[in-house]
């Protein structure tokens, strides 16, 4: 790896790192109902939701409350979103004239956009018109993130809180996360993109001929707002086709950071955000920790893998090696203008982070580049994750890893001082079911059923991988894509649909239930005897227990896709 | 008061049934109380023989390794096979699923051999045996762990049976056999009669030897009306004069019979914890159910579908079944060891909310001192010598039988006074009255005082000589008790008496303080003394002046905060305390009420038990999380034999991933198989005995832990699955 290399690696974790602290303490003043700088604005404009919208936000809900409130409202939201695909030939702003859009794909577009997912079996510039792009994508990515946030601020508060029956308002909390957190940034953001070349109009698409003398359509369309929320969101459903790879998506090397910092920022503060709110800073920094080691651990070995190139032209005595002349390594499907470093590190985060906005196609990622991704996905999304849900997606882990080896140090196991007894162990295990079964099975049926394996284009475990990367994709909210499959089909609009349903909400749920369990029990006093959570001890024990899960799951799978294809590779054979 | 000049009985006694003559031995009572003119019998009355070989068994213990015991395991390792028995055990019933499953596979293929999935039948026979050999091993497991509750149960049993009673209805005594006792009936128990059920003293005083339950052969002074000596148990024995009592239990809801119920383990229930641990160990099999079904359309997908043999195999060797088939055997076990301290546990659950405690309520008096003051320091005053204080200290507490007395005497002679001068024939002994406050001997023309300093000032006519004082005030200080001695009417000395910490408590705190738990000492006396008392035992906390309701307020105030608390108690005003506190050990000698509040009891009656009871409880979820994270751990080696084993037909390349190199596709399964089931024998006397654990901080132990069983659960399949291989191979069975 070359200076410039190492500087780029060097520069995203330095900057995350610093992001962390002040957005982390911003977002527990958001939540712990505090002034902020931003109050004498916004507070106004809160009190008027609420107003608006018969809200109490001093009334506090149980656990039930609250999770039937974030499954109404988004079952409301995707049913919106859905109506307006089918709609929007008769609505305006529609310039190009876009027709309804097919039922399995709509429902897939609904379910993707309202589960923070941005799966998206369509292509952006040719099926949505902008009214479909603003009014229904654009919103359910500020408020699917929300929704991420506030429940993971409702697990928060089940940690935090002693013997309560309550564990928050799930109207005020999503609203605090739109309007203090996603809004500002958004706004500030949306205006630097456009700086930077990123279109924000509701034009038509301007024709031109290119040097060549063909004539070449060039999409436009308000992409900067969509752009930022897509990122900051960790939604990743991109206002074109080509996702971050397009040059109106992501214009310059600087934007390219700008949308990794943005993917990582939330995930990242919200960490700390948890370690303000159970008043312990370094409960926080340890779950931050246990996070970076597994993104920096795929990153190496993505990295490695990539920049060492393509095995099979060794033969043919290509140098693949990087040099002042070049980028080196295996460049098949990442655009020139980021080349190998900024790709893969894109690749890492926007799968890390549960996001699915791709600046490279993950199809021509090598087999064990392609493993990295797809295992940052199936270990449940907890590597910085979704913003929210990937807080509490690994404190479901913690909560985990504190049952298996907490009772070694001679005690009923606890987190942060609240024990973890039945209830919680049968809610977590449901957790890590769900995700598990929504992928395996999923995937099983896709490889066996004719309707599954025709729409692949590459045969043997490459072909397997297409598969099984949607399924993990899906079920992990992600919605990056392998491509190479065509899921633009009835069978698959609807099974990844069905997996980003319960990869989204029959883990929620049982996060929500944690959560108020947890609030009704009293705090145990930290003492000598007590497990410690803080430390380097309890941070690989996280990481272990994070990766035992994910490789007990999905090893026999990952075995028989990217890494039987790794070793075929290595052995001369390509699919 | 208790004494603790107890022995243990002594060997002579328990070797060699069948001796006819022995010498008869005294036995110091345990409550022996000799001010107040009871002394214990000094001959013993004859014990039953059932007595004599509960006690040498209870001395001895019985190992789990005995013929016996293992023969009674090995049969009921077959009986519980039975579906309707092993469905408790999730794993370990789905494990049998498994092996009923590859069984019937195996029959069709023998019944109509043809070109078959997989790799023949002789490879199905095996792993369809070793399979069944894991459900057995686990049930095994199990049963060995029960074996011993139930021989000890059996025992016990022998004691409970018939007894003729002397029941007195209307001032008649009648004889009835003592299954017709109801309670609220009185009986009268004689010398040498066994006590027909479960009561209370009402009139008599005697002393009981309680050998059947405590496994102790030191006698127990029984009176009425006090809470520690008044409660009697059935199946103990009168060895001296005679007791009413009345009958405080119907028959079949003894105290004997909840303890054969209890060791029996008739009434097992899982305990929360374990109850959370199944719900774990349930989810990582639907995960492993979930992943072992999806694999065989990966497999198709493949161009390589898998046989049922192998997927079970696989299965199997993944679901957790190390802690599946040792969860139940290492519960009854940690519960046994905490019987075999002589506790009984009422329920599994206070076991292991002991290990929970983290904070210990205990009362100053009886648990942290002796509970009488004992001289401690005799300084000259008054320009007299050493000697001449040491002297007056010895001969003013010759006729002095009171602990004080005995303790001053003992000090003087260590100190160097001359032991040879006894109590003369014609001595006079001044008495100690409450009006004179001071006691003493005349004797040969000596006259020696001991007393209040006010009081001994006062007989001999002195102004307090100013280092009195200074000692007086000292003393008072410390929270101590002051005497004055004097020497043919001239004050000598000051003797100082204080509350006597019991030794070893100090480092057993210390211990308790590494562990987390935080000690608090509760105790009526003045918060000078109590504080005095406090620093010298080195208890964290204080709570002085306190009355019977300071406890239940102290341990509520704790539970609020989140503690869990545990404490001892004996009488009936401790019984609140007992019942509002998270794990509670009540003294065998206490009164009913207490032990009925209480979740455990303690056949010695010593309260100082409840440290190793919190040790017990820890080593007890120590062990279960040890064995857990063990379990899982082995599953990484596990997929690595396996999975490329599963697909050398489709990818021979993944044998890349068999970093183990084993000899061949089928020996790789059946050694992952075989490690499974031999995995379950090789921890069940880590399970029986518990993982080793000393006092240390959380994060000690678990660093120790997470090495040895997480770490050492990763590495020893990869050992321990080659080894098999090998010598598997060498064998020629795979």
């Amino acid at each position: 790896m070359s200076v410039p290399h190492a500087l780029q690696i060097l520069t995203f974790v330095v900057l995350i790192s610093a992001l962390t602290k002040p957005l982390g303490a911003y977002m527990a003043r958001v939540f712990l109902g505090e002034r902020t700088a931003l109050s004498r604005v916004l507070s106004p404009l809160e009190r008027a939701i609420y107003r608006l919208c018969g809200i109490d936000a001093a009334e506090e809900q149980r656990w039930t409350g609250y999770a039937a409130a974030a499954l109404l409202f988004n079952l409301a939201g995707m049913v919106l979103l859905y109506l307006l695909q089918r709609l929007q030939g008769f609505l305006p702003l529609n310039p190009q004239g876009f027709g309804p859009v097919a039922p399995d794909l709509a429902f897939n577009t609904a379910a993707s956009f309202s589960t923070n997912t941005n799966w998206q079996a369509y292509a952006g510039e040719s099926t949505m018109s902008y009214l479909t792009q603003m009014a229904g994508l654009t919103v359910q990515n500020f408020v699917s993130a929300g929704t991420g946030i506030a429940v993971a601020v409702a697990l928060i508060r089940g940690l935090a809180r002693r013997s309560a029956d309550t564990i928050g308002n799930f109207w005020v909390d999503l609203v605090r996360a739109t309007l203090y957190v996603l809004l500002p940034i958004s706004v500030v953001v949306a205006l630097f993109f456009v700086s930077q070349g990123i279109p924000q109009n509701l034009n038509r698409y301007v024709q031109a001929t290119t040097l060549e003398g063909t004539p070449q359509l060039i999409a436009q369309g308000p992409v900067a707002s969509q752009e930022v929320i897509k990122l900051l969101g960790t939604n990743g459903g991109g206002f074109f086709n080509a996702n971050s790879a397009h040059p109106y998506e992501n214009p310059t090397p600087l934007t390219n950071l700008l949308e990794m910092l943005l993917i990582f920022a939330i995930p990242a503060g919200l960490t700390y955000t948890f370690g303000r709110m159970v008043g312990d800073t370094r409960q926080g920094w340890a779950v931050w920790a246990a996070m970076a080691a597994l993104f920096l651990a795929g990153l190496v070995v993505a990295l490695l893998t990539e920049q060492a190139g393509n095995p099979l032209f060794a033969q043919f005595g290509i140098d693949q090696s990087a040099s002042n002349l070049q980028p080196g390594g295996n460049l098949e499907g990442k655009e020139v203008r980021f080349g190998i470093v900024a790709s893969v590190l894109f690749a890492v985060v926007t799968t890390a982070a549960a996001c699915g906005a791709v600046n490279t196609m993950h199809d021509s990622l090598l087999p064990l580049t392609g493993a990295v991704t797809l295992f940052n996905m199936q270990l449940g999304e907890v590597v910085f994750g979704g913003v929210g849900a990937g807080l509490y997606g690994i404190l479901i882990f913690a909560l985990l890893a504190v049952f298996i080896a907490g009772l070694m140090v001679g005690r009923t196991p606890e987190y942060l001082g609240k024990k973890i007894e039945s209830f919680e162990m049968k809610m977590a295990m449901l957790f890590v079911l769900a995700g598990a079964a929504s992928i395996l099975i999923f995937t099983a049926w896709a490889s066996v059923a004719p309707y599954g394996v025709g729409s692949i284009r590459n045969p043997g475990p490459h072909g397997f991988s297409e598969i099984l990367y949607a399924y993990s994709s899906g079920t992990g909210n992600n919605g990056s894509a392998f491509a190479g499959l065509n899921t633009n089909t009835a069978f698959y609009n609807v099974t990844i649909a069905l997996a980003m349903l319960v990869g989204r909400f029959l883990m929620m749920v049982p996060v929500l239930a944690i959560a108020g369990s947890l609030a009704r029990k009293p705090r145990v006093p930290p003492s000598l005897g007590t497990f410690p959570t803080d430390g380097p001890l309890f941070v690989s024990l996280l990481v272990g227990t994070v990766l035992i899960v994910g490789a007990l799951n999905f090893l026999p799978a990952l075995a028989l896709g990217p890494i039987v294809e790794h070793l075929l590779l290595t052995a001369g054979h390509t699919f | 008061m208790r004494v603790n000049d107890r022995q243990p009985a002594g060997d002579s006694e328990t070797e060699g049934r069948g001796t006819v003559v022995r010498p008869p031995r005294t036995v110091p009572a345990r409550d022996a109380d000799p001010t107040r003119g009871l002394e214990p019998p000094l001959v013993r009355t004859p014990e039953t023989d059932e007595m004599k070989e509960l006690l040498q068994r209870r001395l001895r213990g019985t190992s789990p390794w005995s013929g016996k015991l293992l023969r009674r395991a090995l049969r009921d390792a077959v009986t519980k096979l039975d579906p309707r028995h092993l469905v408790a055990n999730p794993v370990i019933f789905v494990a049998e699923i498994g092996a009923a499953l590859t069984t019937a596979v195996t029959l069709a293929q023998l019944a109509s051999p043809g070109p078959g999935r997989g790799f023949g039948v002789s490879f199905g026979i095996q792993v369809s045996l070793w399979l069944w050999f894991t459900v057995l091993f686990a049930n095994f497991a199990e049963a060995l762990a029960e074996a011993r509750g139930k021989a000890q149960a059996e025992t016990l049993r022998a004691t409970r049976k018939e007894t003729p009673a002397r029941r007195l209805s209307d001032g008649r005594e009648e004889i009835v056999p003592s299954s017709r006792l109801r309670k609220g009936d009185i009986v009268l128990v004689r010398e040498g009669e066994i006590i027909p059920g479960d009561g209370e003293v009402i009139e008599g005083i005697a002393y009981v030897n309680e050998a059947a339950i405590t496994g102790e052969s030191a006698p127990v002074l029984k009176e009425p009306g006090t809470d520690i000596r008044s409660g009697v148990t059935a199946g103990t024995q009168v060895v001296s004069d005679w007791l009413k009592i009345r009958i405080t239990a119907d028959p079949g809801e003894s105290f004997l019979d909840r303890m054969i119920a209890l060791v029996e383990g008739a009434r097992r229930q899982k305990t929360p914890n374990e109850i959370a641990l199944t719900i774990l160990l349930v989810g990582l099999t639907l995960i492993f159910l979930l992943v072992v079904a999806t694999l065989e359309p990966f497999a198709i997908y493949a161009g390589n579908p898998v046989s049922t043999v192998v997927l079970v195999a696989l299965f199997v060797c993944l679901i957790p079944t190390t802690i599946g088939g040792l969860l139940a055997a290492i519960g009854i076990a940690g519960m046994d060891r905490v019987a075999r301290f002589n506790v009984l546990a009422l329920s599994g659950r206070a076991v292991e909310a002991a290990g929970d405690v983290d904070v210990i309520l205990l009362d100053k008096t009886g648990t942290i001192t002796y509970g009488n003051r004992l001289a401690a320091e005799i300084i000259p005053v008054n320009g007299a010598s050493l000697l001449d204080a040491l002297i007056a200290a010895r001969q003013s507490s010759l006729a002095d039988q009171t602990p004080e007395g005995r303790s001053l005497r003992a000090l003087a002679e260590q100190l160097g006074a001359p032991s040879e001068d006894g109590l003369a024939p014609d001595a006079e002994v001044i008495p100690f009255t409450a009006q004179t406050r001071l006691s003493g001997v005349r004797q040969n023309g000596h006259e020696y005082l001991k007393g209040a300093p006010e009081a001994v000032l006062a007989k001999v006519g002195e102004d307090a000589p100013p280092d009195l004082r200074v000692q007086v005030e000292r003393i008072a200080r410390e929270g101590g008790t002051a005497l004055a001695l004097a020497l043919d009417g001239r004050v000598v000395g000051v003797v100082y008496l204080k509350d006597t910490v019991k030794p070893g408590l100090r480092q057993r705190f210390e211990n308790f303080r590494r562990m987390g738990v935080r000690t608090i000492m509760i105790t009526g006396d003045n918060p000078l003394t109590a504080a005095t008392i406090a620093r010298e035992a080195g208890v964290d906390d204080v709570v002085a002046e306190a009355t019977p309701e300071d406890k239940i307020r102290v341990i509520r105030e704790q539970q609020a905060q989140g503690h869990v608390v545990a404490m001892t108690g004996d009488g009936t005003n401790d019984a609140p305390a007992l019942a509002q506190a998270d794990v509670a050990l009540a003294m065998n000698s206490g009164t009913a009420a207490a032990k009925e509040a209480a979740n455990l009891v303690d056949l010695d009656s010593n309260p100082t038990k409840l440290l190793e009871v919190i040790a017990l409880g820890k080593q007890l979820l120590i062990t279960r999380g040890a064995i857990t994270t063990f379990s899982i751990a082995n599953d990484v080696a596990k997929y690595f034999a396996i999975i490329p084993a599963l697909f050398a037909g489709a990818y021979p390349q993944l044998d890349r991933l068999d970093v183990m190199r084993l000899s061949s596709p089928e020996s790789a399964i059946l050694s992952a198989v075989i490690f499974n089931a031999l995995i379950i024998v090789a921890l069940v006397p880590l399970a029986l005995r518990g993982v080793s654990y000393r006092p240390a901080p959380a994060a000690e132990l678990l660093r120790r832990n997470l090495l040895v069983y997480g770490a050492g659960g990763i590495v020893a399949p990869f050992i321990g699955i080659k080894l098999i291989d090998l010598i598997i191979t060498a064998l020629g069975l795979a």
